[in-house]
């Protein structure tokens, strides 16, 4: 029960970090990037094949998947999306899923299409049990543990940096009204270069910590996709806490779900979205007054 | 010429329309051995007509259109195989089936943004994949519903192994739905339909009622899908998962970019374009043809989809406006 929720948080958090640079960007920009995972998978590959190839410690990759993914993601950034920010949604679709159909071939091209296997250090296998004897025993693997650790201390980064720092107040202004904010003198477009480079770094490292639970292989930009998109759909745009919260959720029914009621995991995840949107079709948790 | 005259000017059969279709006829038995692959366009462009009507005509971006069509398919595939083996029958099953769900189905795309309609689609889709997944003993689960023998079409027409019956018949029934969705668009509802697509706010405005319109067009558009999913099941013999996968919804969604949207030969076109493109790359490259597909996509939006079907702006220097 607790184990379930446990590896529901973990999963969750992973989810969340994911997203957040797709929350951003959406609500930056109002663009629908369906191309958002394949710079998770880049994450991911990238720390597959420095482990493997190159005998490089895990610590190391994690920094390099994040710096990487980042540095393509703001070179297309300025390459291919600016061009997209103005056309309407539809041309957006098309074009992010034609870049996520090239990144699933060009993934099968290079490394294969048969699932990766993630070697992790020794000292991040095995688990720790507490409250053995009660009924509610919680079992916790040190590598969920320590996802969940790298990925709350950058939620609290992300955090601070959004409402503490001068740049995040100027993210914040960008997303609540890019045009006013530009008339204020915030360069938006430099603002939006660099959450898209953060955002994608984040992604990146998420695909890099994420490898072993969620599995890699070339189709994994279109497989999670869905789940990306319901963190975005559900949580808003508008804040970080409605995304994290939303990823949350999303982790513990996900997990929940496919224990409980096998075949029917994903159903339930569904069915919670759709009724969720139609409730409240601008996501769960709006901040009012921003420009939705 | 007065607004009523020239209204009835556009609504008009042209010849070239009338030429294109005796084509479409004749096509299946002036190139026999590729009758096969005709009945599959016939299918996809009903299809495409269909996601036309959703996203071309009334602007909703709808990345499961597959459910529709994958409903259809089933319900039409398993009409045959347990209650009659008629095809026309197992087709208007299949039919009204689909366009019961889209009713159903249009509730949840009443509200929202771009995004939120774009997921809520998208879950339908994959809510039905699941759900036949999980009733493997009716759907036949990952194997597919295998084991449909449809009988002659009305009866006299036996499905022929060269496929030329299947052609004439999924081009019958493209043509039938195509006239519909072509007196549909051209009618006053036509109108209102791309009043609500260009401001919603200012069709509310004027007094169309803006709710009941997305839902009448959500509607029969889901049938005219579902139309398009029977006749695959029973041209076929089969039915199996993947027809509600989010390959068919974004490849439907292609080759309506490829041939316009917001016109209703643009499916049409769009689907024998995509079905072409298709086997020339898969025959080079049977593993990596969504490489091809995908980077003909990028290409289609940074060049403007607009200027791809209308090969004489390429070379003109006027700005073109990137509002559709």
């Amino acid at each position: 029960m607790l184990t379930l929720l446990f590896d529901g948080i973990a999963y969750g958090m992973l989810l969340f970090i994911l997203a957040v640079g797709l929350c951003v960007t959406m609500g930056l920009m109002n663009f629908i990037n369906l191309a958002h995972g394949a710079f998770a998978m880049l994450g991911g590959y990238l720390t597959v094949a420095l482990m493997q190839r190159h005998d490089v410690p895990f610590l190391v990759c994690l920094p390099l998947a994040f710096l990487v993914s980042a540095v393509v993601g703001v070179l297309l950034e300025r390459t291919l999306y600016r061009t997209m920010y103005k056309k309407p949604h539809l041309d957006q679709v098309l074009f992010s899923i034609g870049l996520a159909f090239m990144a699933v071939a060009s993934a099968d091209y290079l490394m294969g299409s048969q699932q990766q296997i993630m070697q992790l250090p020794d000292w991040l296998r095995g688990r720790t049990e507490l409250f053995v004897d009660s009924p509610f025993v919680l079992g916790m693997g040190h590598y969920r543990l320590f996802i969940i650790a790298v990925c709350a201390a950058l939620t609290v980064g992300l955090q601070y940096v959004l409402s503490a720092t001068r740049f995040g107040s100027r993210l914040r202004a960008s997303v609540d009204d890019p045009r006013v904010a530009s008339g204020l003198g915030i360069n938006v477009n430099v603002v939006f270069a660099a959450t898209f480079a953060v955002g994608s770094g984040l992604a990146g490292l998420g695909g890099a910590l994420g490898a072993e639970v969620l599995g890699l292989d070339p189709t994994f930009p279109l497989k999670f996709m869905v789940y990306f998109l319901i963190v975005v759909a559900v949580g808003g745009t508008t804040s970080i806490t409605g995304p994290l919260l939303a990823a949350l959720l999303l982790g513990i029914a996900d997990v929940a779900g496919k224990y409980y009621i096998p075949k029917l995991g994903a159903f339930i995840v569904y069915t919670l979205m759709i009724a969720i949107l139609i409730w409240r079709p601008q996501g769960l948790f709006v901040r009012q007054g921003g420009k939705s | 010429m007065n607004a009523h005259k020239s209204l009835l000017q556009a609504a008009r059969w042209r010849p070239l329309e009338l030429a294109f279709w005796v084509l479409a006829f004749v096509s299946p038995w002036a190139v026999a051995q590729h009758a096969l692959i005709i009945n599959e366009i016939a299918i996809v462009a009903l299809f495409a007509v269909s996601l036309d009507l959703v996203l071309g005509y009334t602007g909703i971006v709808s990345l499961g259109h597959a459910a529709f069509l994958g409903f259809g398919a089933y319900a039409a595939a398993l009409f045959a195989k347990h209650i009659h083996p008629d095809p026309l029958l197992g087709l208007c099953v299949g039919v009204v089936v689909a366009t019961l769900l889209g009713a159903v189905c249009s509730l949840s795309i009443m509200r929202g943004t771009d995004l939120t309609r774009l997921m809520v689609t998208l879950g339908t889709a994959l809510i039905l994949l699941e759900l036949a997944n999980k009733y493997s003993d009716l759907t036949g689960g990952a194997d597919g519903l295998q084991g449909v023998i449809m009988g002659p079409l009305l009866g006299k027409f036996e499905f022929d192994l060269m496929g030329q019956v299947s052609a004439w018949y999924s081009l019958t029934v493209l043509l039938l739905f195509f006239v519909l969705a072509r007196r549909l668009v051209h009618a006053p509802l036509g109108g209102t339909l791309k009043a609500v697509r260009d401001n919603r706010l200012r069709a509310m405005a004027i007094g169309v009622p803006v709710a009941s319109r997305i839902a009448v067009v959500y509607t029969v558009a889901a049938g005219v899908a579902g139309g398009a999913g029977a006749l695959m099941a029973q041209t076929t013999g089969f039915a199996s998962l993947d027809v509600f996968a989010l390959d068919r919804s974004a490849d439907v969604m292609l080759m309506l970019a490829m041939g316009g949207v917001g016109w209703l030969y643009g499916g049409i076109v769009g689907a024998i374009a995509f079905k072409l493109m298709y086997d020339v790359i898969a025959g080079i490259t049977p593993q990596y043809w969504t490489f091809w597909i995908g980077l003909f996509l990028v290409v289609l939006v940074m060049v403007g989809r607009e200027r791809l079907i209308r090969p004489w702006t390429w070379f003109s220097t006027k700005r073109q406006e990137g509002a559709v």
